[in-house]
């Protein structure tokens, strides 16, 4: 086996196995970050060995078997910590456990769910969760985290630490939480997942690697919880959503990179592979019968996918499903996606009614996409003065180069007319 | 043993991990003292509840209920050497310290959901923290 590919083994190992091991590793002891620094040295005794002996029958037991080591030696390091040293009784105590269980092919438990309920923890600050998510499950580092969500790497891996050093002060248990208490748990997991996908998102054309790297590390986690889940509505739903946006992603800009808007992208480049198994998920996450907000979002990008066999979306079911979402949430987010729906079926000027509704919400002066909906709306009624008005905000709060183009043309559009 | 975690199936079987928590009570007194004598003795009854529900589930490691911040005295060494005594709270906020919980449980999701059943967390609110396990 050459060297290259040896190289690509011990990184797809690690892509597979990293989180699974952190999981195992800190299950009883819950220090994560202990387990970070003995998996790291591992991976690294990993890319330096198997090149050279060729690589383990079984990978993840052989890492597993150095990184023992490696927290043997951490232990010694750190003796005057007693509870260190009794952590790590325990901790050797269950990897000798597994590895006698089945020494041909250990069976690491998979308890990355657990993991992840542990790093989405009501008691862990909301805007690190996601991160934490990436580094612990799929091992990101901070540098790359922060680049990926656009925050300051010092902080990011300032944050980080902290939030390690909660799971293990704090006693955050890595449970999956049990049923009664699961549907309100799994939210913050979900939420984490989707503000990964949403963040990678962002990146249109997946020209920005790490970027384009966070949405189908979102989708993996997607997929890691309803392969472990598969009974949970909400996680099908969230899976169902994010498949439905990423299908759109050939068609969200045009041949010479401009912005184009989901009403006026042409259904056939939109990915039916990606349809298909959303809408699956979706049905198998209908016949479960309890319904919530990740299943109501892919059921709307589902209302859209009807254009693609009609030419037009299914407008009503768009409205009623707002409807539901609205009730659901409250979000002002909602209301003028709901308000953009009216406008197809009935028109601007009960959209602009529906619109002047959430007008007063502090949350909206700074959010672009009630200030570009309002200024549609404007120009359709005739009110230019004020839809150009509405159109200065929008361009001023948004950040993507290619939308702050396309709004400055509709923008434009208007004076002409 | 502990609240709501019979099925431990997911959980890896841990004969280590027990931790003490403090739960601690903060409160507006002013709610407390607008309550009707029969809401007072529905409130003291739900602490009675309360205290015996940890207790049989063998959690409970102690429990105090403190009297009013207006009884309260501050000592501090200030720079100089010299004892300053004050009248009053240490911190000075319309919610008070009222009373603590101390208990005895797996993890943070056990304290949490005692936590929730404390009737101090619908008169005010209550701060879960971990203590600190002797010897480390």
């Amino acid at each position: 086996m050459g060297e290259v590919s040896v190289h690509d083994m011990a990184a797809a190992v690690a892509r597979r196995s990293y989180g699974k091991l952190v999981a195992f590793l800190s299950a009883r002891t819950r220090d994560v970050a202990s387990a970070e620094d003995a998996l790291s040295e591992a991976f690294a005794a990993a890319l330096s060995d198997w090149p050279l002996q060729g690589c383990p029958a079984n990978p993840e037991a052989w890492l597993l078997t150095v990184a023992r080591r490696k927290l043997i030696d951490l232990g010694r390091r750190q003796q005057s910590r007693s509870s260190m040293t009794e952590q790590l009784r325990i901790l050797t105590d269950s990897v000798d456990q597994a590895l006698r269980a089945d020494p041909q092919h250990t069976m690491i438990p998979d308890q990355r769910l657990a993991l992840m309920f542990a790093c989405a923890h009501p008691a862990i600050d909301a805007a690190i969760r996601a991160p934490l998510m990436l580094q612990l499950v799929l091992g990101f580092d901070a540098a790359m985290i922060a680049s990926a969500f656009l925050l300051s790497p010092s902080a990011t891996a300032q944050r980080l630490v902290r939030a390690k050093n909660k799971i293990r002060e704090a006693g955050i248990p890595l449970r999956v939480p049990e049923p009664e208490e699961l549907p309100e748990r799994l939210g913050t997991v979900l939420d984490a997942i989707y503000a990964t996908f949403a963040e990678g998102w962002i990146d249109a054309t997946g020209t920005d690697v790490v970027r384009r790297e966070l949405a189908s590390e979102a989708l993996f986690l997607g997929r890691l919880v309803v392969e472990l889940l598969p009974q949970e509505p909400e996680a099908l739903g969230l899976l169902a959503l994010m498949l439905h946006a990423e299908s759109r992603r050939p068609a969200r800009r045009s041949a010479t990179g401009d912005y184009v808007p989901l009403a006026e992208q042409d259904p056939l480049l939109w990915d039916a592979r990606l349809i298909s198994e959303a809408e699956l998920l979706l049905l198998k996450a209908s016949t479960l019968r309890r319904l919530g907000r990740y299943q109501l979002e892919a059921a709307l990008q589902s209302a859209h996918v009807h254009r693609r066999y009609t030419g037009r979306a299914n407008w009503q079911a768009v409205v009623e499903l707002y409807d539901a979402l609205l009730a659901l949430s409250g979000s002002p987010v909602v209301a003028i996606n709901r308000a953009l729906a009216i406008a197809q079926i009935d028109g601007p000027v009960p959209a602009l009614a529906a619109l002047q509704q959430i007008a007063d919400d502090a949350r909206l002066r700074e959010y672009q996409p009630y200030w570009a909906a309002r200024a549609d709306l404007l120009t359709r009624i005739g009110a230019h003065h004020e839809a150009r008005a509405a159109y200065d905000v929008a361009i001023g709060l948004e950040r993507d180069p290619a939308v702050r183009q396309f709004l400055q043309f509709r923008r434009g559009a208007i004076e002409k007319k | 043993m502990s609240p709501g975690r019979m099925n431990q199936s997911h959980a890896p079987i841990t004969e280590d991990s027990h931790m003490q928590y403090l739960l601690i009570l903060y409160a507006d007194p002013s709610g407390f003292a607008a309550l009707s004598a029969a809401e007072m003795e529905r409130a003291i009854g739900a602490y009675a509840a309360f205290n015996e529900a940890l207790r049989q589930a063998g959690v409970l490691q102690g429990s105090n209920r403190l009297k009013g911040a207006a009884t309260a005295t501050t000592v501090r060494i200030n720079a100089a050497g010299k004892t300053e005594v004050l009248n009053g709270p240490f911190a000075d906020s319309r919610e008070e310290l009222g009373g603590y919980f101390l208990i005895d449980v797996p993890d943070l999701d056990a304290a949490l959901a005692w936590a929730a059943r404390c009737p101090g967390a619908r008169y005010g609110a209550v701060e879960v923290r971990p203590v600190w396990a002797r010897g480390s």
